[in-house]
């Protein structure tokens, strides 16, 4: 590493000769340019761990300040900012998470996404793991072409569907119905979950489905003996990330359930309660991090799995 | 995405094995059949009725050809519209692109990659709304004098300057809504940035050093070209997010003060005065600009598939 555009800090180098008296440096006449080096990058890598420190705090800082406000009673979150409410004597409380739960029907709400977003995200993985084995393993006339208008549909704006696909559900009765949604969510995620899952599954090595199939065993067969356990990794990261989409989906919710409060989910009932309260922040602060509780429990348990599902189909439309 | 897949750990198996596997008749018909239906219902019929949708009037009985898009390009506030998106895409491509970028190279320097690399991600976990809700308190504005309980204002008066309306003042707020969007999405780019750049051969970047490269040229003449097909698979992620971004704008400001996107507009348009007309022609608009980047897709899958 030869780093030309830094200052050297004259004292830090003495203290770095002071350290540094291997026998080989100091004797072998580059053992200078060595020094200098090694100095530089003690320095450099220093320099950029803290600077490395520095982006994750101030990245960390807005969640950490809604997490403060949300136990701080109401009328200190008014009167000072949440960064006071750190030192002693400490207030912090429980308060505001009883009233959103109870007051505020956060706590329906939360059961609402729930409902949405669990049958949300197995529909389209199991629908999904079907049509991707197909693409991957089986040979019919057309697939290629179909598979190609699946790529092109990854990144069709979702708000070319809205209109149209309101009016069949008006038709149909479907609007305000969970049904509904978990039709619309399985078929918007369809497009990602198929090309996603085909090229997991078409990675496997084809010598085990050969032998299976000359052991007699019939595609069904060989989809949920052989396929599903070993895409159990992959189909990990599909769920994740559908259920992530379905659970901070707002557009899809506000659209189809048509408003009606006693089945929005907390995404819907969030923006209501910040149109309705404004700058009340122990609501708003308290439903917030509930909003968000779930999210950050699956990603840290499995952010594994989720990172992996990013890497693998990072186009989604 | 091309070169990502290819680390795939499994090469991929050889044809006649494939092809013999591959025989199912017409049974493979069912196992496509359910996703294909709802694909079919969701997504290509509404395609072709919105685009026939755009060309009729507020209430789709008339047919008016082109005036809604015409509509669209005169009159100014949606020409305000379309210059708050272009701005959206534009800097928040930039800065989570650049911003990702930065830091996954910082963080391929440090011991504690994973632990700061997670502090970046969360908000990817956060919905928008929840971010909105994190991002309006950093924002809270009260006139000076007052206690001040938005963390932007308290260090503004700390300092001993005046309070700012961050979300009110026009010549600021869209680039305060834009700054929510950065924090959020700068995680995602910096994961796939980071795994491209552990793809760069060490060898390569050990010899332009032993050749006296600094770390610089080591950078934009080594590290930024190799990893380059992945750099555009993150910028056109964003483009793609950012054209059609939404949640935001809808809870921090609800459009008001001169904040509006299409996206917004198209919702308002269409569910709150039921111009489906027009709606439909500011969901075309975007469907036009992202045709580009789906031919491209097809296109880089089409070679992805071809090495196969």
């Amino acid at each position: 590493m030869t780093m030309t555009n830094n200052p050297i800090n004259p004292q830090a180098v003495s203290a770095e000769k002071a350290l540094a008296n291997t026998p080989s440096e100091l004797a072998a006449k580059p053992g200078a340019r060595s020094l200098r080096e090694r100095l530089m990058r003690r320095v450099n890598s220093g320099l950029i761990t803290f600077i490395v420190v520095l982006i994750a705090f101030i990245w960390s800082v807005p969640t950490f300040g809604l997490l403060v406000t949300s136990f701080r009673p109401a009328a200190l979150i008014q009167s000072s900012g949440w960064w006071s409410g750190l030192l002693p004597p400490w207030h912090f409380t429980l308060e505001n998470y009883t009233q959103v739960v109870q007051a505020q029907g956060v706590g329906t709400a939360f059961l609402n996404s729930l409902i949405i977003a669990i049958p949300g995200t197995l529909l389209p993985v199991i629908l999904a793991s079907f049509a991707a084995y197909a693409f991957a393993w089986m040979k019919f006339p057309g697939r290629d072409w179909i598979f190609l208008a699946i790529v092109a549909l990854l990144v069709v704006p979702i708000q070319m569907t809205l209109v149209p696909v309101l009016s069949l559900y008006t038709g149909l009765g479907l609007t305000g119905s969970y049904l509904g949604i978990w039709l619309a969510h399985t078929a918007y995620g369809m497009p990602f979950a198929i090309y996603l899952l085909r090229s997991f599954f078409g990675s496997l090595p084809a010598d085990i489905f050969e032998s299976a199939m000359i052991d007699g065993a019939g595609h069904f067969r060989i989809f949920t003996r052989l396929l599903l356990p070993l895409a159990t990794p992959s189909l990990a990261s599909l769920v994740i990330f559908q259920f992530m989409w379905v659970w901070n989906d707002l557009l899809v919710a506000l659209i189809y359930l048509g408003g009606d409060p006693t089945k929005s989910p907390l995404t819907v009932t969030i923006a209501d309660l910040v149109n309705s309260y404004g700058s009340n922040y122990q609501v708003l602060t308290a439903a917030a991090f509930l909003s968000m509780a779930l999210p950050l429990v699956v990603f840290f348990s499995l952010q594994r799995y989720f990172v992996r599902g990013i890497l693998a189909g990072s186009v989604k439309g | 995405m091309a070169q990502l897949a290819q680390r795939q750990p499994t090469p991929a198996p050889p044809r006649t094995l494939q092809r013999r596997l591959r025989d199912a008749g017409g049974s493979s018909w069912l196992w496509i059949a359910p996703a294909i239906v709802l694909v079919a219902v969701y997504l290509v019929y509404p395609i072709f009725n919105t685009i026939w949708l755009s060309l009729e009037d507020a209430s789709s009985t008339q047919f008016v050809g082109l005036k809604n898009y015409s509509a669209i390009f005169t009159n100014p506030n949606l020409l305000l519209v379309l210059r708050n998106n272009i701005l959206w895409i534009v800097l928040g491509t930039a800065l989570t692109v650049a911003l990702g970028l930065l830091i996954a190279v910082l963080l391929d320097r440090v011991r504690i990659e994973s632990v700061a690399k997670s502090a970046v991600f969360i908000p990817m976990a956060i919905s928008f709304v929840g971010a909105s809700v994190i991002w309006r308190f950093v924002y809270q504005y009260a006139a000076g004098g007052q206690p001040q309980i938005g963390l932007f204002d308290a260090i503004l008066t700390g300092l001993g300057r005046q309070p700012q309306a961050w979300l009110i003042n026009p010549s600021i707020n869209n680039y305060a809504l834009i700054a929510v969007y950065v924090w959020m999405w700068t995680g995602f780019c910096v994961v796939i940035l980071s795994a491209a750049l552990k793809s760069v051969p060490a060898d390569i970047i050990e010899a332009a050093r032993v050749d006296g490269a600094n770390e610089f040229s080591v950078f934009f003449r080594i590290i930024v070209p190799v990893i380059s097909p992945t750099i555009a698979v993150v910028a056109t992620t964003m483009v793609i997010n950012l054209l059609k971004i939404f949640d935001i704008v809808y809870v921090m400001t609800g459009g008001d003060f001169n904040t509006d996107v299409i996206a917004l507009e198209y919702y308002q348009q269409a569910f709150t005065f039921n111009n489906f007309g027009l709606a439909s022609a500011l969901a075309v608009l975007l469907l036009i600009v992202i045709v580009p980047i789906m031919l491209y897709n097809i296109r880089r899958f089409r070679a992805q598939e071809a090495q196969r």
